[in-house]
């Protein structure tokens, strides 16, 4: 799959799959392409060439470039932010429940008539989203406003809220990115439990090494909108290639 | 900051104001008899009063550095008095009854007069809700607002005009009309935000006045539609005055019709995905909501209220033209929105009566009015940039891991 920005290709020709139950790391120095590519595969942006599939645990496959981001998050995908995108002014809980939208129904005349499914709908969203923010470990926040969360927290929150959606496959964003060492190991088995626990596939992007060493089954590497490795962690860790992109030329022996 | 460190700032404030207006109003050349006059009392006044101001305004910014202070060590934000008496049902009911009360034998304490300011009161009441769908909770700086008033108001009169229709079959029709028109100004601005919102439904606005001034056939042009007859009630023939107090009913019946109706989308699901959309419209797509849709309903229903208001007041003035729907109407409605507080409807209800009635009883000041309302909004930016009520999320309570209720 490709992705043009005017004369910039920022994601080039990259191929990239994940299995059912993987979880799958894509790093790169910065700027190689790798929001970029979330983004395409999230309806955010339209890739100039190439395919997406999705194969859903339903059964069948479907092709989902070009489709509206609201549809690919309906399909099983969802995502979290690089730089947090919360809804700052509404509180913890209502944040998961808009992740709980698109498996809600009730519209208008339900909003104004409140008919008892409706009714027993809207609770039941507010009891699952509760249990999602359990399961993440913030449910002392509920009330609390988005913004007012610690930063680390917020992280979590995202990823809260992208669970709501009942995906089949996370993507997640730098999800470590300014967590302090504790934070990052929380989230190391965060992550872990929630493959067990949600049946979920993760595509994760992260800086942090010692991160992506210890979870990812697989991990692709980027630089400059190309992939340029692939394997186990252990195979990626002494690849020469990987190594020159992060420290570039001179240090590789 | 002792009180002595505050004077002392206060004090160069004023001594720079009164240099600084020096040469306009301390001297004056009198060209007829070539004197300079020397108006040093003036310079007294302006010393004193920006000394005066000055001390305020730094209080005022030390209050309310305290208040985030507070709210920061965890103790809450602090209510206001209007929030508490919405939380404790004791107070809460006996409050509504007495205002129900008041509202109802209000019309027959007091003259025609009022009872009419009052009626408009109300019917902006319905407009602030309604555009407070639009701009307060869904985000959508939307500056053509007035654009739905007339295009109820118009419903009316040329349906009345030409078929003879009642104000009773209308008011639906142009509730539908103003919701279908919020639609058809949707469309085009689904991909804009913020400013360029602003700009063209600004010009969609200015369109809808422009079309109804312009095409005389349609309209009758400037000259407007007079005559429209006021609502009916089974052909009883009403005086004047009576008239004035069954409008009054009817705008509060129809003011608390559009309470009920706006409390009930809000708290809902559809009034979640509004706000998600005000906060933010990539991650509230990402997160599965549909934006064309959300952002047509908040549309829709916001044009809706606008509709019904134009209806009524059609019915009202018994005479309508283009001139009453100007951009200055859609802003008059937006600072009520912006005044009381985007998102909340206690808010956009006290918005609404201090933006209708101050004026109307404060005639005297009539040539300043746009000077305070500049200033209250300032102020407001200011000191409570939430509006004077600010809206609060509703809580939840969840108990034990296993027995969640809300
Ligand atoms: N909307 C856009 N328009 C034009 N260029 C863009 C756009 N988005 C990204 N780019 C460019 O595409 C390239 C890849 O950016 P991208 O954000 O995908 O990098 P990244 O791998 O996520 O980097 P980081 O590790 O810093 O997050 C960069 O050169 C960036 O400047
Ligand atoms: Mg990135």
């Amino acid at each position: 799959m490709s992705m043009d920005f005017g004369g910039l290709r920022a994601v080039d020709r990259l191929d990239l799959m994940i299995h059912r139950g993987e979880i799958v790391a894509l790093i790169g120095p910065n700027g190689a392409g790798k929001t970029t590519f979330f983004n395409c595969i999230t309806g955010l942006y339209t890739p100039t060439e190439g395919d997406i599939h999705i194969h859903p645990p339903g059964g069948g496959s479907k092709r989902i470039n070009g489709l509206k981001p609201n549809r690919v998050t309906e399909l099983g995908l969802a995502r979290t932010f690089q730089n947090i995108r919360l809804f700052q002014q509404m509180t913890v809980l209502e944040n998961v429940m808009i992740g709980r939208h698109c498996r809600l129904r009730s519209g208008i005349a339900g909003a104004v008539f409140r008919p008892p499914h409706t009714v027993s709908e809207e609770r039941q969203a507010a009891m699952d989203s509760y249990r999602i923010l359990e399961k993440i470990g913030l449910e002392s926040f509920v009330n609390d406003l988005a913004k007012n969360l610690p930063y680390g927290a917020q992280r979590r929150l995202e990823i809260a809220r992208a669970l709501a959606t009942e995906p089949f496959l996370l993507l997640l964003d730098e999800p470590a990115a300014g967590m302090n060492p504790h934070e990052t190991h929380e989230l190391d088995q965060l992550i872990l439990r929630l493959r067990e626990t949600e049946n979920v596939s993760i595509l994760l992007i992260e800086h942090d090494m010692k991160l992506v060493m210890s979870l990812s089954d697989r991990i692709y590497v980027m630089d400059y909108g190309r992939k340029i490795a692939e394997g186990a962690p252990g195979r990626i860790k002494n690849d020469p290639v990987v190594i020159k992109a992060y420290l570039g030329e001179e240090y590789v022996a | 900051m002792t009180p002595l460190i505050e004077i002392r700032k206060s004090v160069l404030v004023s001594i720079w104001f009164m240099f600084l207006t020096f040469p306009i109003m301390v001297i004056r050349v009198n060209t007829v008899e070539n004197v300079v006059e020397w108006r040093w009392h003036n310079m007294i006044a302006i010393g004193a009063g920006s000394f005066l101001l000055s001390f305020v305004w730094r209080y005022m910014i030390r209050r309310k550095e305290q208040g985030i202070r507070r709210q920061r060590e965890g103790a809450g934000p602090r209510l206001s008095i209007f929030q508490r008496i919405g939380q404790e049902r004791r107070i809460f009911l006996p409050a509504l009854t007495l205002l129900a009360v008041a509202v109802v034998v209000f019309p027959f304490l007091v003259s025609m007069y009022q009872v009419n300011i009052m009626t408009t009161a109300f019917m902006y009441i319905m407009l602030g809700l309604g555009l407070n769908i639009v701009v307060g909770v869904a985000g959508l700086l939307d500056l053509g607002y007035v654009a739905f008033y007339a295009v109820g108001a118009y419903t009316y009169a040329l349906l009345n005009h030409h078929f003879g229709l009642n104000f009773w079959v209308c008011l639906p029709i142009g509730a539908a009309l103003g919701a279908g028109f919020g639609i058809l100004l949707g469309f085009p601005v689904l991909r804009l935000r913020g400013d360029y919102l602003a700009i063209v439904t600004l010009g969609f606005g200015e369109i809808i006045r422009l079309v109804l001034e312009n095409w005389n056939e349609f309209s009758f042009g400037p000259s407007g539609i007079s005559n429209i007859p006021r609502p009916g009630l089974f052909g009883v023939a009403f005086s004047l005055e009576a008239h004035a107090r069954y409008i009054y009913f009817i705008v509060v019946a129809l003011a608390v019709f559009t309470i009920f109706m706006v409390n009930r989308l809000q708290n809902s699901r559809i009034g979640r995905a509004w706000l998600a959309l005000r906060e933010d419209e990539i991650a509230c797509q990402a997160m599965g909501v549909d934006k064309t849709r959300t952002k047509l309903t908040a549309f829709a229903l916001g044009a809706t209220w606008a509709g019904l208001a134009g209806v009524i007041f059609a019915a009202k003035t018994t005479f309508i033209n283009p001139a009453s729907f100007t951009i200055w109407e859609s802003i008059n409605i937006l600072c009520i929105v912006v005044l009381g507080g985007m998102g909340s409807i206690t808010g956009v209800v006290l918005g609404a009566l201090v933006l209708v009635l101050l004026p109307e009883y404060l005639r005297a000041f009539a040539e300043y009015r746009i000077l305070t309302f500049g200033v209250v909004l300032v102020l407001m930016m200011v000191f409570r940039p939430g509006g004077i009520v600010s809206n609060v999320r509703r809580t939840y309570q969840f108990e034990g891991p296993d027995s969640g209720d809300k």
